[in-house]
């Protein structure tokens, strides 16, 4: 190999140093502006994580599996894995490679920063070593694979349903851009380097178009068009990159660290939210998880569009999504970079200012008595299904526990409405109150009936000595010790993952246990982590009654594709709002778990 | 001079006199206040009516009624009772939100 052109240096390079330059420029200056962003002690966990070993290992694993392997997406959807695999690692391998080549043959031109890149333009085949040889097919090969990929790409843009996507995201005007740039990128680097293979040498991929062409046409046709056209696609997809949602590529390389640092959000438009919203790929699998997809109507107020309305900082529409949202968590269950939808959105919704601000010194709940193992509290929503506490109060005897009901009379809300309502300090005050009376009952156990409660008293109170427990865990654990021994029924049961309680804590087993003791369990259409909101959440703020109505049926209709005897939740909130449209009896898994061991 | 019995004061709501800006602020935003009819299944289920008398229907009669309504939402906590069992099918929680967002926050309007 040898240098083909004595200055190194032709016009065409240009454009693509002009891209380069600046995307590279952006990138830096973006980056540093996030980090003076963080709040200060948020800012020196990170620098510290930085030099932790086993955080930094992490964090090269983490980017390379996700950002050029793509691992959680293979595992979701191997068809878009390996579209988004074939040209991440494809092209990052062409990289690497280009450099290797430059390093190899041409050492001196190693300080260029576009040689790699038109490696091949530059060079002429001296006579063929086997490293060139193996080099060549390499190059030619991993060019086949980002092929490959660009040609699935095409084939998503046309039928996303092949991929098995419903829904995709509606491109601005220039993703699309951004998106055809890419395209054309590496068409035009297979046919420049095929016009000038016969100059430079190739492998499979690059030296037959150039044989053909030559037996076509009879004389070499002109490579400079080629190679000109080549830097401008590649200049055109840089100089847009910042603008679409093609930032995510560099700016997934700065969360993968940030969160395996530990940071949290704290202010939507700043630091660690801005790294997420800029990591959105808009992919768009969000889309068809939001349970409000239901109606069509609601299509636009899923996380992606949250992310592009913040990129672009339209207020009112910022508004409409975040107080829309029921925060069940699924975006963020099946989000491939792991952009935390719900967490934005309470933090957006927690920089509003109110004229009242509710203050609870004046409630003087009854103090519970104290002395006994077991405090039960079962929460407002509760209050609305009585034959959930009667059931677990029926249970608790049966069983033997020592126990008393806290909040009978009715008592302090646990906050956590307060708290997905964005309103922190309102919250604050009913956690200390709430705290207040259960440290100072003495009590070991607190056990919770409801999700909704469950999830704060885990996430928010501090109550040293008290272990939480919901009904479902501890049922199971009376169950397992022998002080509950259930008579299994005949009926089918399907049992529906509260999202409070299942994505919300990592409950799943506990129930699906206690009723397969009870009963036939079958299983619903999405189970788990990819279970369905029933619709009723509080997360929500401004959805109307007929919108949950959609949402409730739609998620219903998942649940009883098995065609079970009854349904079973864990959560008041779901038992009421399935109750209204079910056609089969709607049951706690308390009752259920009551009237299998009369 | 006592006679044994007092004169309640007289309980004519003067409409005309009334002002009702923050009703018409908050049916504007929330315009399904409007379908509410008093039933008080929101009163019947309220955490904080015993607080602080607390009741959707109350605060919904009061802002029509030209009234101070901020004392009985200082103690609402959100639970979304109310919402559940509205048989209009009201967002109870988010007109209580809204109301709280558009009060000045001084007791007036």
């Amino acid at each position: 190999m040898t240098d083909r052109i004595a200055s190194g240096f032709h016009p065409f390079v240009l454009p693509f140093l002009v891209g380069m330059l600046f995307v590279l420029s952006y990138c830096l200056i973006g980056m540093v502006r996030i980090l003076f962003q963080l709040p200060r002690e948020d800012r020196r966990r990170f620098y510290l994580s930085l030099i932790n070993p086993k955080t930094a290992l992490k964090n090269v694993k983490d980017i390379f599996l996700n950002c050029l392997i793509h691992v959680r997406l293979w595992k979701r959807n191997p068809l878009l894995g390996y579209m988004h695999s074939s040209i991440a690692f494809g092209w990052f391998m062409l990289i690497v490679l280009g450099h290797l080549e430059v390093f190899l043959f041409v050492p001196g031109r190693a300080k260029l920063l576009y040689y790699p890149i038109f490696f091949n333009y530059f060079v002429a085949e001296s006579d063929t070593t086997l490293k060139g040889a193996l080099l060549f097919f390499l190059m030619d090969f991993f060019l086949l694979m980002v092929l490959s990929g660009i040609a699935l790409a095409v084939i998503k843009r046309v039928r996303s349903r092949l991929f098995g996507m419903r829904h995709t995201t509606r491109s601005s005007a220039l993703d699309l851009v951004g998106m055809y740039a890419l395209w054309l990128i590496f068409p035009l680097r297979l046919l420049a380097e095929s016009l000038t293979a016969h100059i430079s040498g190739g492998s499979f991929l690059t030296l037959p178009p150039n044989w053909l062409a030559l037996r076509i046409f009879g004389y070499e046709i002109h490579m400079l068009p080629a190679w000109w056209a080549y830097s401008a696609a590649l200049c055109v997809f840089m100089c847009v990159l910042p603008f679409t949602r093609y930032m995510h590529i560099p700016a997934e390389m700065l969360l993968i660290p940030l969160r395996n640092a530990g940071l949290k959000i704290r202010n939507i438009h700043k630091g660690f939210a801005k790294v997420e919203v800029l990591s959105c790929p808009g992919c768009g699998v969000c889309i068809d998880a939001c349970p409000m997809s239901a109606s069509r109507a609601n299509l636009k107020n899923c996380t992606v569009y949250l992310n592009r309305q913040l990129r672009r900082g339209n207020k009112r529409r910022i508004n409409q999504i975040s107080d829309k949202c029921l925060l069940c968590g699924k975006c963020e269950a099946v989000c491939q970079v792991g952009v935390q939808g719900p967490e934005l959105r309470v933090a957006h919704r927690s920089s509003r200012r109110y004229g009242i601000n509710q203050d609870y010194s004046n409630v003087v709940p009854s103090v519970p008595q104290g002395g006994h193992k077991l405090l039960y509290f079962s929460g407002c929503m509760t209050q609305l299904t009585p034959r959930i506490s009667k059931a677990v109060i029926s249970v608790l005897d049966k069983a033997g526990v020592d126990y008393e009901w806290m909040d009978k009379e009715g008592g302090l809300c646990c906050g956590r409405p307060m708290m997905m309502a964005g309103r922190k300090e309102q919250a604050e005050q009913l956690v200390r109150g709430n705290t207040r009376l259960i440290l100072g009952s003495g009590a070991d156990i607190l056990l919770v009936n409801c999700p909704i409660c469950y999830r704060i008293f885990k996430e928010e109170y501090d109550l040293p000595g008290v272990r939480i427990v919901h009904h479902a865990e501890f049922f199971d654990e009376l169950a397992a010790s022998g002080a509950l021994t259930m008579a299994p029924g005949k009926e089918n049961i399907c049992y529906h993952d509260p999202c409070e309680l299942g994505r919300g804590c990592g409950v799943y087993e506990e129930p699906r246990r206690l009723l397969s003791q009870c009963g036939g369990l079958v299983k619903a259409g999405h189970e788990k982590s990819e279970s369905i909101c029933c619709g009723g959440s509080l997360g929500s703020l401004t959805l109307s009654y007929s919108e949950r109505e959609a949402i409730t049926r739609n998620s219903y209709a998942d649940l009883v594709v098995s065609d079970p005897d009854l349904v079973a939740t864990a959560c008041p909130l779901c038992l009421a709002t399935f109750s209204r449209y079910a056609d089969r009896p709607v049951r706690d898994l308390a009752e259920i778990v009551d009237k299998a061991t009369d | 001079m006592d006679f044994g019995f007092v004169l309640n004061p007289s309980s004519t709501v003067d409409l005309g006199k009334v002002d009702t800006t923050l009703y018409d602020r908050l049916a504007r935003r929330c315009p399904d206040v409007k379908t509410c009819m008093a039933c008080g299944s929101c009163s019947a289920t309220c955490s904080a009516a015993q607080y602080s008398g607390m009741s959707v229907r109350k605060v919904l009669l009061g802002l029509q009624r030209g009234n101070d309504v901020s004392a009985m939402l200082s103690n609402c906590m959100l639970c979304g009772k109310c919402t559940m069992v509205c048989p209009r099918g009201i967002n109870t929680r988010n007109l209580i939100l809204t109301l709280c967002r558009i009060h000045d926050g001084e007791g007036s309007k």
